[in-house]
C-alpha cells in the first residue's frame, strides 16, 4: 500500500465531508467519499404548517439560497395537485436563473479559478502581450492594453505587500501549473471584472426575491411579487427594465469572457479531459417551467445512462412516474441501521455510528441511485442530457466551447473530452450561457403576461383532511435536487431532502459501486502528495459547496500536513 | 458614510443563527440613521459581496468559537477581524474570509471592521437559541452601540419596542 490522503471539505450543508484516497505510483488508486448530511431537517419540521417549509429549509445551504426554497413549494403544491399563475412561474424562474448565472461565475472564477490559474505567475505577464491574445479571442470591451497594464500592477501592489496569503489555497509555482504568465494576467484580469458582473445577478435576485441572501417572496401556490404597472412600490416597469439592464450586461459577460476563458484553461489542460470521468450515468430534472402546471419546460431533463446519449430518457412533468419512481437511498454503507434501501417517503433516519469502516459503514451520506444505479449530477449532467434531447441552444455553445478549445489546442477536440475534470468545468460555462439567454426569454415572456393584463402571482392553497404526499424537484446550479414531503391534516408529517451533494458525495451503494466522487478521483494523477493539487481540481470540479481542509497524512512516519482549499 | 450591520449564521442550528438574531434584536431596539444598514447574511457567502462592497464600517455579528465559557460576548476590531476569521474561529469564516479578501484584492474592502460575536452552548439542529447565549443578547446589542458611537454614528434608542418580531 502506498500513501493515505484524506481531504476534509467542510461545509455547511454537510458539516463535514471527508475523502480519503490510497496513493500509490503517483495515481489515486482507490477512494472513499465519507459525509455528514442534513439528516435532521426534518426534526425541525414536523407537525408545522408546510406552508412555511420553505422559509426554514432556505437555512439549510450556506451557497444556494434559493433553491431549497424552490424545491419546497413545489412539493407542497405537488402534494396539493395545484398549479401556480403564470407570473409566478416566470418570476420564479428569473430568480432561479439569475441565482444560477451567478452561482457559475463565482464558482469558476472566484471559488475555483485558482486551482488551474497561478497568479503568481501573472507577474511574470507582457500585459500589451495578454491584451493582443484577449483581443484575439474575443469582442468584450475590458481586454484592452490599459487594463492589463492596471491589473498587472495591482496584483504588484498586492504581492509586494505581502497580502498574497488572503487567497487560501496557495498552490503558487506547483508542478502541475501549466498556462503561460499572459493566460494568467488574463484571468487574474477577468476574476476582477467578474467580481463587478456578478452583483448584477444578484441584483436582480434581490429585487425580485425582496431580499437577498435567503429570498422572501416565495409562496406555497405562487410569489408573494405584486405587479402592477402604475405603482413605485410593486413590481413595474422602472423595475423590470432595469432588470433587462443587468441580464445584458451579464449575457455580454457570460458569453464574451467566462465561456472563453473556460476554453482556454481546457485548451491548455488538455490532459485533464482523460482525468475525473466517474460515474458516466448523468441525470438532470427539467426545469423552468412554461405552463401553470409543470407539464412544459424550457430546460429539459432526463437520465442518460453509460454516456450513451441515444439511450437518453426524458422526464416530462413534475409529476413525471418515471422521475418518482426511480429514486431510492441505501443505507448499506451509511451511518443507519441495518442496509436498507427506500424510497423518500418511506425514508428512515436511525443512527447507528460505526467509526470509518472502509469496507463497512462509514459515512453519514445515504447512497442514492436511479433505478439502482448510481447517478451524477450537475451542469455535466445537465448539459449532456439537454444535447441528448435535441436542445438547440446548448448545441450552439457547446459547439462554441470545444471549437475554441480545439483551435487554441491546435488539435480536434470533441465531445467526449466532456467526460472529465475539465469538462465539467466547460459544462458549467455552457450551461451558465443557455441560461443567461434563458432569462432574456422569461424576462420577455413576463412583460408579455403583464402587457396582456395578467397581474395574479398568487394561488390560496386549501390543505384537504388526511394524508397525501408529494415531491417537489429543482434543477439547482450543482445538479438534482429533491423535496418530499407528507402531510397530515394540514401538517407536516416526514420530509426529506434528496440534495446534489448526496447524489454526488456518496458512498458506495448496495451494489458496492462507487459514488460519483470516488468514482472520479482514481487514476488521478498526483504529482507531489504533500500538495493533492489534482484531487482538489476533481473535488472542486463537482463544486462542493464551500471550504476544505486537507489533511495529508503520510502513513509512513504518520505527519500530517493541513493544506486549506477553496 | 455607509455602515453595515451584517448578522450571520445558520437559524436552524439553535446558538449558529445568533448573528441573525442579534442583527434582528438590534434593528428592532434603535432608531437607525440614514447611511445604517442592518443586512441578515443568514449563511450566505458569496451572495454578500454586492451589499459588503465599498463599506465604510461592517460591523459583525456573530457565534464565535473561541473556547470560552458560553455566554461569554467577545469584541475584536480593525485587523484582528480577518486575521480572526482566518483562524478558523468562526463557523463562517469560510465564506466570509472569502468574501473579504476577494474585496480586498478588488480593491474594495470595509474600511473599519468590528466583529461582536458570543459563545454558542449548542450547536444542535433548532430553532431557538439557547437562555444562556439568548441573555447575552441585550449585551451584543449594546456593546455593537457603543462602537458605532465611537465612531461618531450614535444610535437612539426606539421609545416603543414592540414585543417579539
Amino acid at each position: 500500500m502506498g500513501q493515505r490522503i484524506t481531504i476534509d471539505p467542510i461545509t455547511r450543508i454537510e458539516g463535514h465531508l471527508r475523502i480519503d484516497c490510497e496513493v500509490d505510483g503517483g495515481k489515486v488508486k482507490k477512494a472513499w467519499s465519507s459525509g455528514q448530511m442534513w439528516r435532521g431537517v426534518e426534526l425541525i419540521l414536523l407537525g408545522r404548517d408546510p406552508r412555511d417549509a420553505w422559509a426554514i429549509t432556505q437555512r439549510i445551504c450556506g451557497v444556494c439560497t434559493t433553491v431549497h426554497a424552490i424545491a419546497s413549494v413545489r412539493a407542497v403544491e405537488n402534494a396539493l395537485r395545484m398549479e401556480v399563475p403564470l407570473n409566478a412561474q416566470y418570476i420564479r424562474n428569473l430568480i432561479i436563473l439569475a441565482h444560477a448565472v451567478h452561482d457559475h461565475i463565482v464558482h469558476f472564477y472566484h471559488l475555483s479559478a485558482l486551482d488551474w490559474v497561478d497568479v503568481v505567475s501573472a507577474l511574470k505577464a507582457d500585459p500589451d502581450a495578454t491584451s493582443k491574445l484577449a483581443e484575439s479571442l474575443s469582442p468584450w470591451k475590458l481586454n484592452g492594453k490599459h487594463e492589463m497594464r492596471a491589473v498587472k500592477e495591482r496584483l504588484k501592489g498586492f504581492v509586494d505587500g505581502g497580502q498574497l496569503g488572503i487567497f487560501t489555497n496557495g498552490y503558487w509555482g506547483h508542478p502541475a501549473m501549466k498556462l503561460p504568465p499572459e493566460v494568467n494576467l488574463l484571468a487574474v484580469a477577468h476574476y476582477l471584472q467578474a467580481l463587478d458582473v456578478q452583483r448584477k445577478a444578484n441584483k436582480i435576485v434581490s429585487i425580485l426575491g425582496s431580499k437577498t441572501p435567503h429570498i422572501q417572496n416565495i409562496a406555497v401556490g405562487g410569489v408573494s411579487n405584486a405587479i402592477s404597472t402604475d405603482s413605485y412600490s410593486t413590481l413595474g416597469v422602472e423595475r423590470l427594465l432595469a432588470i433587462k439592464g443587468w441580464i445584458d450586461e451579464l449575457a455580454d459577460f457570460v458569453k464574451n469572457v467566462y465561456l472563453i476563458d473556460v476554453a482556454a484553461v481546457g485548451a491548455f489542460y488538455a490532459d485533464w479531459t482523460k482525468y475525473g470521468a466517474g460515474v458516466t450515468n448523468y441525470l438532470c430534472v427539467p426545469d423552468i417551467p412554461l405552463d401553470t402546471r409543470g407539464t412544459q419546460f424550457a430546460l429539459p431533463g432526463g437520465y442518460v445512462a453509460g454516456r450513451d446519449l441515444s439511450a437518453f430518457k426524458p422526464i416530462k412533468t413534475f409529476n413525471d412516474e418515471y422521475w418518482v419512481k426511480g429514486v431510492q437511498e441505501s443505507t448499506k454503507h451509511s451511518w443507519y441501521e441495518g442496509a436498507k434501501n427506500l424510497h423518500p417517503y418511506k425514508g428512515e433516519t436511525k443512527p447507528q455510528y460505526t467509526d470509518f469502516k472502509e469496507d463497512g459503514k462509514y459515512s453519514w451520506l445515504k447512497s442514492p441511485t436511479f433505478y439502482d444505479k448510481p447517478a451524477q449530477v450537475g451542469p455535466l449532467s445537465r448539459v449532456l442530457c439537454m444535447l441528448a434531447a435535441g436542445h438547440e441552444p446548448t448545441k450552439k455553445y457547446a459547439t462554441a466551447a470545444l471549437d475554441t478549445v480545439s483551435a487554441l489546442a491546435k488539435t480536434k477536440v470533441g465531445l467526449d473530452a466532456m467526460h472529465s475534470t475539465i469538462g465539467r468545468h466547460a459544462a458549467r460555462a455552457v450551461s451558465c450561457a443557455v441560461q443567461v439567454d434563458m432569462l432574456a426569454d422569461q424576462w420577455q415572456l413576463l412583460v408579455n403576461n403583464i402587457a396582456k393584463g395578467d397581474v395574479a402571482t398568487y394561488n390560496k392553497p386549501v390543505f384537504p383532511k388526511g394524508e397525501i404526499m408529494g415531491q417537489g424537484y429543482h434543477e439547482a446550479p450543482r445538479g438534482v435536487l429533491s423535496h418530499w414531503v407528507v402531510i397530515d391534516d394540514g401538517k407536516i408529517k416526514n420530509y426529506q431532502c434528496v440534495v446534489p451533494s448526496t447524489w454526488n458525495a456518496c458512498p458506495r451503494n448496495d451494489k458496492d459501486e462507487p459514488g460519483p466522487y470516488e468514482a472520479s478521483i482514481a487514476d488521478n494523477p498526483i504529482a507531489d502528495p504533500e500538495r493533492p493539487l489534482e484531487v482538489l481540481r476533481t473535488v472542486h470540479s463537482f463544486d462542493p459547496c464551500i471550504a476544505c481542509a486537507i489533511h495529508v497524512t503520510d502513513t509512513e512516519n504518520g505527519s500530517a500536513i493541513t493544506v486549506k482549499a477553496k | 458614510m455607509r455602515t453595515v450591520i451584517l448578522g450571520i449564521g445558520n437559524t436552524i442550528l439553535s446558538d449558529e443563527g445568533l448573528g441573525v438574531h442579534a442583527a434582528e434584536a438590534l434593528r428592532i431596539a434603535y432608531d437607525l440613521p440614514d447611511g445604517v444598514e442592518v443586512i441578515d447574511g443568514g449563511t450566505a457567502g458569496m451572495e454578500l459581496l454586492d451589499p459588503l462592497a465599498g463599506v465604510d464600517l461592517l460591523v459583525v455579528l456573530d457565534a464565535v468559537k473561541a473556547g470560552r465559557a458560553p455566554g461569554t460576548v467577545i469584541l475584536l476590531t480593525g485587523k484582528e477581524v480577518p486575521v480572526f476569521f482566518r483562524a478558523k474561529l468562526s463557523p463562517h469564516q469560510v465564506s466570509i474570509c472569502d468574501v473579504l479578501a476577494s474585496l480586498e484584492f478588488a480593491g474594495d474592502p470595509p474600511k473599519d471592521l468590528v466583529l461582536i460575536g458570543c459563545e454558542p452552548e449548542s450547536l444542535e439542529l433548532g430553532t431557538e437559541l439557547t437562555p444562556t447565549v439568548a441573555g447575552r443578547m441585550p449585551e451584543m446589542i449594546a456593546v455593537a452601540a457603543e462602537q458605532l458611537a465611537a465612531r461618531g454614528i450614535p444610535l437612539s434608542p426606539r421609545q416603543a419596542v414592540a414585543e417579539g418580531h
